[in-house]
């Protein structure tokens, strides 16, 4: 088993409030792992955590370790831009600038430093054919990505996190938002797009974690109750609460 | 030169900080500007107080200036000021206050309402000192006003007029629609509504419309100079001085920076700063209670 | 109630006071239209004949103005360039400086600082512009004369303006027009939606990367907003700069005594007859004109705005 992300006795406090208690996971390299639990359990909270997007959040404190091929993202002297470089975001909401698509895609390239005119190119045409999005965009890469649909949207948020090249994608909830026939195509790209990278998603829908994961987290209040393969844990769960969850009992 | 590939190339450790120096030129000039603007500012504001504050006692306040009694006091600018501001908002707030509420009650989206709105945009651009050559010419010579309090206030109607309908417009937008469905519904006729529920909804975004608009006329000068004139007498007889000539504080500042008088024009300077500071965090009071209550 | 009250009519009393009140709306509604109107009817009725017969081209293009003289001369060339000149240099001087202000407002400073800076910044917004112009006399004007004296101490051509003249006006309307752009762009970047800060931080680049090549793209139209209004600001200000410009109707140059179109109004209002007092109302409808198109431009770059917030 490859271990890509390691987190150990991670807890994170807003203020006063508690909200991830002691989460240990393992996020294997090249597979799918799923986040599930109802709505304020923590799920999102930990996944941002991974790529410390909670930095922006004011008055949160972190103590334990988070892993990304042995070197703790959480050291002081770790460079926040390398790590996120690496560990890439889908938000729940399809997110593009308010600019073409091709600058859309750029843009992550540029802010690493590359300007040659011909890499752009390239890296937007693969990081577009990666997204399943370069057929229905390859016309109108000048036009404004904000005149796409709200599927093609989040593909070219996915196309925009992959541009530059990361390890890990991290996926908060990038279906919630789209009509069932965007999130099925978003959900045939999952598999394609975890050949070459690692996936952590948080969904909010069970049957879709069924469909796409290898491994499934159940978080419940802050705490992470479950953790195993997803085949196992939806069909012989061993905690009462995740079995109370899925069986639709609550949440 | 690094090839693109390895510009992207994971194959680096999260612990090796870059250095961008780019990023830090950029870091600079926001500081350094927001610095410099910072300083400047407070510079000035600390500097019209420390020298206008002292000038500003109870013999300023109180006298009128008098070669005769050597005193250089501001009452009569204060009082003009008074009467600048009573009458040009007795008359431009009724009718800010009513062209709101034909724009936002009454008209349907078209072109009257682009023209109205157009025009009301165009009123607040028009520079001041054009306002006064026109106030100088309309009221003053057209309408036989001469240089008189009534005459520069007419002006100001012009001038506050965009404050007034824009303020109250955002205002009455903030009154939720239930509110006329429901009284619509119960069968309440419009002005009705419009008196009972629209008016007290928008009660504080008006109030601050009147204040933004008490500020404008503290602190007009070159519509006033031509129109309502520099005169510094004490008034008489409480109608008849609207007649007359009258410099309001920022006009009376004015005239007493022009003639290289600047101990007094400070004074001005310190009690108008003091007005606006007050105006300021009045409105800023208001707007906050009134978001709050939105919610 | 009755039980036999109609629908249909009976209700006179009430449809006129309705019809009334509707009527006094759509007056208070249609002033400002007139008031339009007739401030440009005022403008170019007071303002076109004399320029028709000094002529059109000695007016606008004389680079001579000597109204009083036994030959008089109206030349106005002078006061556009130095309107033009001033508030270009004006511009270009203080909106960078105004728009990184902004950004350190509504980025970068941390918000107790935020808090202390935005109010003071409002407030002198609010100051009247006479009281910028004291200032000005003040504190600017012997500074800027030492620097003049510094300057040109083994010029004997340069007239020296004792510190009035066209540097000080400049410095004195970008520091009034600072206020205003900074508000309007603090307003703006702050309606820049956060998801697109998130993005972009999301992808590794730094907050400096995030505002420079997201936030302010993303907050441009109404950036612009405010550079117009501080265009037309700096265009028709007139009392802040009549007393640190030395008001000499001169080509623009930076340590030349020199009039704008609005003080060239004012300097001589007072005491001007004749057709020395229709051309100061034809310079007024030279300015008009300026900040009409202006206005145009402002309103069409609002309208835009606005459907772009709409979509």
């Amino acid at each position: 088993m490859d271990i890509k992300i390691s987190t150990k006795n991670l807890n994170l406090y807003y203020g006063q409030n508690h909200a991830l208690k002691d989460v240990n996971i393992e996020v294997e390299a090249g597979k799918i792992t799923a986040l599930i639990g109802p709505s304020g359990c923590g799920k999102s909270t930990y996944l941002k955590t991974l790529n410390r997007m909670n930095d922006l959040v004011e008055g949160v404190k972190i103590t334990g370790e988070i892993l990304l091929d042995n070197e703790n993202i959480y050291d002081p002297k770790v460079d926040v831009t390398i790590l996120r470089k690496k560990v890439g975001m889908v938000f729940q909401k399809p997110n593009p600038f308010p600019m073409s698509i091709y600058d859309n895609i750029a843009y992550g390239p540029r802010i690493h430093g590359i300007k040659n005119r011909n890499d752009l190119d390239e890296i937007v045409e693969s990081s577009l054919k990666g997204a399943a999005l370069w057929e229905e965009v390859r016309d109108r890469l000048k036009k404004s990505a904000l005149g796409l649909s709200g599927g093609q949207q989040q593909r070219l948020c996915i196309a925009r996190a992959i541009a530059v090249s990361p390890e890990v994608i991290l996926m908060d909830e990038p279906t919630s938002a789209l009509d069932p026939i965007s999130t099925t195509k978003i959900e045939d790209l999952m598999s394609e797009l975890k050949k070459k990278y690692t996936v952590v998603i948080v969904t909010h829908n069970m049957q879709q974690a069924v469909r796409i994961s290898d491994r499934t987290a159940f978080f419940l209040l802050g705490e992470m109750v479950e953790f195993g393969k997803t085949e196992d844990l939806f069909s012989m769960p061993q905690d009462k609460r995740t079995e109370d969850y899925i069986t639709g009992r609550f949440g | 030169m690094k090839s693109s590939a390895e510009k992207l190339s994971n194959n680096v450790s999260l612990m090796k900080k870059k250095r961008r120096p780019k990023d830090a030129a950029q870091q600079f000039a926001i500081y350094a500007c927001a610095i410099l603007t910072v300083v400047i500012l407070f510079y000035l504001l600390i500097y019209i107080m420390i020298r206008g504050l002292p000038n500003v006692n109870w013999e300023f306040l109180s006298t009128a200036p008098s070669a005769l009694n050597k005193t250089v006091g501001i009452l009569p600018s204060i009082l003009n000021t008074l009467y600048m501001i009573g009458i040009t908002l007795l008359i431009a707030t009724p009718i800010g206050v009513g062209a709101a509420i034909f724009l936002n009650e009454y008209a349907k989206r078209g072109k009257i309402v682009k023209i109205i709105e157009f025009t009301t945009e165009t009123l607040a651009g028009i520079p001041s000192v054009l306002y006064g050559l026109f106030g100088a010419l309309f009221f003053g010579v057209t309408l036989a006003l001469g240089y008189s309090i009534l005459a520069g206030a007419f002006t100001l109607v012009l001038m506050i007029l965009p404050i007034i309908v824009r303020t109250t417009q955002e205002a009455l937008k903030t009154v939720p629609n239930e509110y006329r469905e429901g009284a619509l519904g119960i069968g309440t006729t419009k002005w009705h509504m419009i008196r009972t529920i629209i008016l007290p909804g928008a009660l504080p975004g008006i109030i601050t419309a009147i204040i933004l608009a008490i500020g404008r006329i503290v602190g007009e000068s070159a519509a006033l100079l031509f129109t309502s004139g520099i005169g510094t007498n004490m008034p008489t007889n409480f109608f008849g001085h609207m007649t007359e000539s009258g410099a309001t504080l920022t006009v009376q500042l004015y005239t007493y920076a022009a003639k290289g008088q600047n101990e007094p024009a400070f004074g001005i300077a310190a009690v108008l700063v003091v007005i606006v500071l007050v105006i300021n965090l009045l409105t800023n009071y208001l707007s906050k209670r009134f978001s709050n209550k939105s919610k | 109630m009755n039980a036999s009250m109609t629908i249909i009519g009976g209700r006179k009393s009430k449809t006129v006071l309705e019809q009334t009140m509707k009527g006094i709306f759509i007056a208070c509604g249609a002033f400002a239209i007139v008031a339009v109107l007739v401030i440009t009817i005022y403008m170019i009725y007071s303002g076109a004949p004399a320029m028709f017969t000094i002529g059109l081209k000695d007016f606008l293009f004389g680079t001579e103005w000597a109204p009083t003289a036994a030959d008089p001369k109206f030349g106005i060339l002078p006061m556009i360039l130095t309107s033009l000149v001033g508030t270009g240099i004006t511009i270009l001087a203080g909106v960078p400086i105004a728009l990184m202000a902004a950004v350190f407002v509504s980025e970068v400073a941390h918000k107790r600082i935020a808090g202390v800076v935005k109010p003071a910044i409002e407030l002198l917004a609010g100051i009247p512009s006479v009281v910028y112009g004291l200032l000005g006399m003040i504190i600017l004007v012997p500074q800027i004369s030492k620097l003049e004296m510094l300057l040109y101490a083994n010029d004997p051509t340069h007239t020296f303006t004792g510190g009035a003249n066209l540097l000080s006006g400049i410095i004195v309307l970008t520091i009034m027009i600072l206020p205003t752009v900074v508000n309007i762009s603090i307003t703006s970047l702050k309606a820049v939606p956060q998801e697109y800060k998130e993005a972009s931080l999301a992808m590794g680049a730094t907050k400096m990367q995030t505002i420079f090549k997201v936030q302010i793209p993303a907050a441009k139209s109404g950036i612009i907003t405010g550079i117009v209004l501080g265009i037309g600001r700096a265009l028709g200000e007139a009392m802040a700069i009549i007393l640190v410009s030395g008001n000499v109707a001169n080509m623009p140059a930076l340590f030349s005594s020199v009039r704008f179109l609005t003080t060239g109004i004012v300097s001589e209002m007072s005491y001007a007859s004749g057709l020395h007092r229709e051309a100061l109302f034809s310079i007024g409808l030279v300015l008009f004109i300026f900040i009409m198109v202006i206005n145009v431009v402002l309103n069409t770059l609002l309208k835009k705005e606005a459907a772009a917030n709409e979509k």
